[in-house]
């Protein structure tokens, strides 16, 4: 049991923290939706100091982001990488693996999928389900790669996976930028050709001519695999014996040790799934959004996943949400000038979640010293 | 604020209410502390204690009730306002920095020694109030290097040092050898006759009756004695205010033939964590319906001979076979399945994960077999109709089966542990130290729990470092020192706790 701890100052009342014993189920959500909420009311503080209409602003942010259904659609695009990376990373979290290359390893998932394309494995002649399924396949396989290295190395020589991973990162990129300058590039850009049309993943609006509703929108088959994927990870986390392992592990591995479970083998499949999760966002955003191969292809979305699974408290369901959230406002970026305001937003939200933790963890009371 | 010339008291707690979500761990409890007695507080598991000395201590803000401390009413909203009052409270997990020397660790958190530090000065206090009160310490000694005996010692000079004069001790003597707690009692003893008051919780009777003076006893949350005066009391009595009913403290075992051998090691060695020799060519045999109880003054080699059975610790030599299974240096997991359970040791760090619910604890073990298993998923429908049952037939105290088992007394997260390994039928039973921390009722139910086992023709490895428990269960009593057996006996009775004693701490063996 941990001692209480008590700022004093000369004001006539103290700030007291103590350990909480328990914490009511309804107290995580709640202390998450207030956290975004007092970020949301920084923003609109630093926004009127230097000058700009905050509610303008923000009613700018909501309409370029919500405001129909084509922008919606367009918020999708955006959600559909963050909701396979906020998942991987969740799923690493939950056994208390902190796996940070969620970048790299959306890197790799795409480089390894257009390898498919791009060495001619894939031709144009190649039906298109069986394009797209390889394509996929070889984006996990890529990512789980990314993820089997740290994995291997955290489990059997105990080293540090933050470090490895973060590291990592940086060889995924320089090595996506080695083959769209060196093998791949296109008339001397930074870019490989275009894919053909069969690896492609298939847009909303394609299906317009059978349900009108759908023409002209975005949204492509990724963000259908992504939710199929949140299923799986619910099943796999509530449901399955291995994701009882991977709780257990995670609270507490030498009880975990004591029942018998494969630590070193769970420590290397969960980095190896969670990589492989990040992989197919690689994949599912060549082949959904731009089509090719480029050396940027994320504006930090394997970043932007650990925020994710930290606000949604590792639930695959909530992933959801804040992926759209999110999704929102990297959309509402490109809308806004100066364009760092919902980044300053995103950056805030971190901020506030983690520090809203102690709330969570501990009791923070005034009271009066007479 | 005195009362008819008697001096007031040291601590009056009155109608003290404390509130957890589905138990009330106070109720309405009074208290009082008298200047330079001892005073043992008794109760179940989950009865209230720690809880209710939390809430003098200042850790825990009471719903309802008053304290005065001297005569002065006081409400204390930290324990830093406690402390001011003269209050500490050791809790049974200690908080030293092991990094640190025993001197730092006393002067940490306080202004004294101010910018400049002159450790050697303050070493030779602390070596002086050590010995005042019969403690022996090294005050530049790093904690790590401390046996836990040791460093209770510190922490209750980090008390004393801090000018404590009402000391609460939870659960003091559970995780110190027979020769400390002489130690220990000898201490409180010269600490009360220089007129400090001492809160002394224990589930060991006998220890009570030897140092206490007077004594309060809780159940469920309410005083069923309250400051009654060890004379004029006896155990049967205080076991039966504590658990609503007499306790028959004569065990009751029938005559039973063992069977086959179940377990049988051969000159088995293992070093312990720090590499060096920890078992030395251990020979033992279990058979079925038999226990066999390990002596030894802890650190003897007991946790290691109970690892490298579970699979939790690899050998050096020498094998482990049960039935036709070998379980040296083989996994946890090869255990599990050849049928031997595991009570470990260290009930909260190695046997439970605490963050998860009581269900989630039960089925650590089974949760790979059917029917709990069902190809890749779980059956939580059907672990958590199991769990209600155990938690009925083990009578394991919480609000629900979902509650964490963090938060579950002492007692009742040993109840679960013996639910699940129990439930299990198991062919071996690892039992070490299954008693420790338990009161009196619950003591009487684990042992009928062990013999159960030995009438269900379970083979019983049974550690314990209460020579009577061990005695009155054992069909066979092994003796450990530094790693090898030194003596044995069959069919165990009182008068040879003399012999064992001598072996345990190495005296010559014939
Ligand atoms: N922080 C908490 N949150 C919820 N319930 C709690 C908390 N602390 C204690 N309890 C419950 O309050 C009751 C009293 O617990 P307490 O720890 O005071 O018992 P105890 O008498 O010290 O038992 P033991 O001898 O097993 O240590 C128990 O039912 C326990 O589960
Ligand atoms: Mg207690």
């Amino acid at each position: 049991m941990n001692d209480a701890i008590v700022y004093r100052s000369r004001m006539p009342f103290a700030i007291k923290i103590e350990p909480r014993m328990s914490v009511p189920r309804w107290l995580g959500p709640v202390v998450n939706i207030a956290a975004v909420v007092v970020a949301l009311l920084l923003g609109m503080v630093i926004l009127a100091v230097v000058g700009g209409d905050p509610f303008a602003t923000y009613a700018h942010i909501a309409q370029s982001a919500f405001g129909d259904r084509y922008v919606f659609s367009d918020t999708l695009v955006k959600a559909t990488p963050l909701i396979l990376v906020g998942l991987g990373c969740s799923l690493a979290f939950r056994m208390k693996l902190w796996n940070i290359g969620a970048e790299g390893q959306l890197y790799i998932g795409a480089l390894c999928a257009s390898a498919c394309v791009l060495t001619g494995f894939i031709t144009p002649a190649t039906p298109q389900v069986l394009a797209l399924a390889l394509m996929m396949a070889a984006g996990m396989l890529g990512g789980a790669l990314w993820g089997l290295v740290p994995g291997f190395l955290k489990a059997r020589l105990g080293l540090n996976e933050i470090i490895i991973t973060l590291m990592m990162n940086y060889i995924a990129l320089a090595l996506v930028n080695f083959f769209v300058f060196a093998v791949w590039s296109e008339g001397g850009f930074a870019q490989s050709k275009t894919f053909p049309r069969n690896a492609w993943l298939p847009r909303a609006s394609e299906y317009a001519a059978t349900f009108d509703f759908l023409s002209g929108l975005t949204t492509h088959w990724g963000i259908v695999i992504a939710l199929v994927a949140v299923v799986i990870m619910w099943y796999v986390i509530s449901r399955s014996r291995w994701g009882y392992e991977i709780r257990l592990t995670g609270d507490n591995p030498r009880a975990a040790n004591y029942a018998g479970m494969p630590i070193v083998r769970n420590t290397i499949l969960v980095m190896m799934v969670s990589g492989a999760l990040a992989g197919l966002a690689g994949m599912s955003e060549i082949s959904g959004v731009v089509h090719r191969l480029q050396g940027t292809i994320s504006p930090g979305y394997g970043f932007t996943g650990i925020i994710i699974a930290w606000l949604s408290k590792l639930n695959p369901f909530a992933v959801v949400l804040s992926s759209i959230l999110f999704g929102g406002l990297i959309l509402a970026g490109r809308e806004i000038q100066p364009s760092g305001i919902p980044r300053l937003i995103q950056g805030m939200i971190l901020f506030m979640l983690i520090a809203s933790d102690v709330l969570l963890r501990y009791r923070v009371r005034i009271v009066r010293t007479r | 604020m005195t009362d008819a010339g008697t001096p007031a008291a040291a601590v009056r707690m009155q109608g003290i209410v404390k509130e957890f979500p589905g138990v009330i761990a106070n109720d309405h409890v009074d208290f009082e502390l008298r200047a330079g007695e001892i005073h043992a507080l008794l109760g179940e598991n989950g009865a209230g204690k720690s809880t209710l000395m939390t809430v003098l201590a200042g850790l825990y803000k009471p719903e309802a009730g008053n304290i005065a401390i001297h005569g002065k009413p006081v409400q204390f909203g930290s324990p830093r306002d406690a402390m001011n009052s003269g209050i500490g409270m050791i809790h049974q997990h200690f908080t030293l920095i092991s990094t640190q020397t025993v001197t730092e660790n006393i002067l940490l958190g306080l202004d004294v020694p101010g910018f400049l530090i002159r450790l050697r000065e303050y070493d030779q206090t602390m070596l002086e109030l050590g010995r005042k009160f019969g403690m022996a310490i090294s005050p530049s000694a790093k904690i790590w290097q401390l046996s836990v005996g040791e460093q209770q010692r510190v922490e209750i000079l980090k008390m004393l040092y801090r000018g404590v004069d009402i000391l609460i001790m939870d659960e003091p003597t559970a995780v110190l050898a027979p020769q400390e707690i002489s130690g220990l009692i000898a201490t409180l003893r010269s600490m009360a006759a220089d007129g400090k008051s001492i809160v002394f919780i224990s589930h060991k009777l006998n220890e009570v009756m030897s140092v206490a003076d007077r004594v309060t006893v809780l159940r469920q949350g309410k005083v069923t004695a309250a400051g009654m005066p060890v004379k004029q009391t006896s155990i049967p009595e205080l076991a039966r205010l504590m658990v609503g009913r007499s306790v028959t403290f004569a065990v009751d075992k029938p005559v039973k033939t063992p069977g086959a051998v179940l377990l049988e090691l051969k000159d088995v060695c293992a070093n312990n964590d720090k590499g060096l020799p920890a078992l030395k060519d251990v020979t033992l045999q279990v058979r079925a319906g038999e226990i066999v109880g390990v002596a030894g003054v802890s650190g003897n080699g007991q946790s290691e001979l109970a690892e490298v059975i579970t699979g939790l610790r690899g050998t050096t030599g020498g094998t482990i076979t049960s039935g036709n299974h070998q379980l040296a240096n083989k996994s946890a997991r090869v255990a599990i399945e050849s049928g031997v359970a595991h009570v470990p040791e260290d009930r909260s760090r190695v046997g439970t994960a605490p963050n998860l619910s009581i269900t989630d604890n039960l089925i650590m073990k089974a949760y790979r077999q059917a029917p709990l298993a069902n190809g890749w998923s779980l059956n939580y429908g059907l672990a958590r109709k199991n769990a209600q049952e155990l938690k009925k037939n083990y009578a394991i105290l919480a609000p629900t089966i979902e509650t964490s088992v963090r938060l579950l007394s002492g007692g009742n997260i040993q109840r679960t542990i013996l639910a699940r390994e129990l439930s299990g039928k198991p062919a071996i039973l690892i039992a070490m130290q299954p008693t420790r921390g338990l009161d009196v009722g619950a003591i009487e139910g684990v042992q009928q729990l062990l013999l159960q086992q030995r009438s269900a023709d379970a083979a019983v490895l049974l550690s314990s470092e209460e020579l009577d428990e061990l005695i009155a269960l054992s069909d066979r009593i092994v003796v450990m020192y530094e790693g090898r057996i030194v003596g044995e006996v069959s069919q165990p009775s009182e008068k040879d706790i003399e012999q064992i004693g001598l072996w345990m701490t190495g005296g010559a063996h014939e």
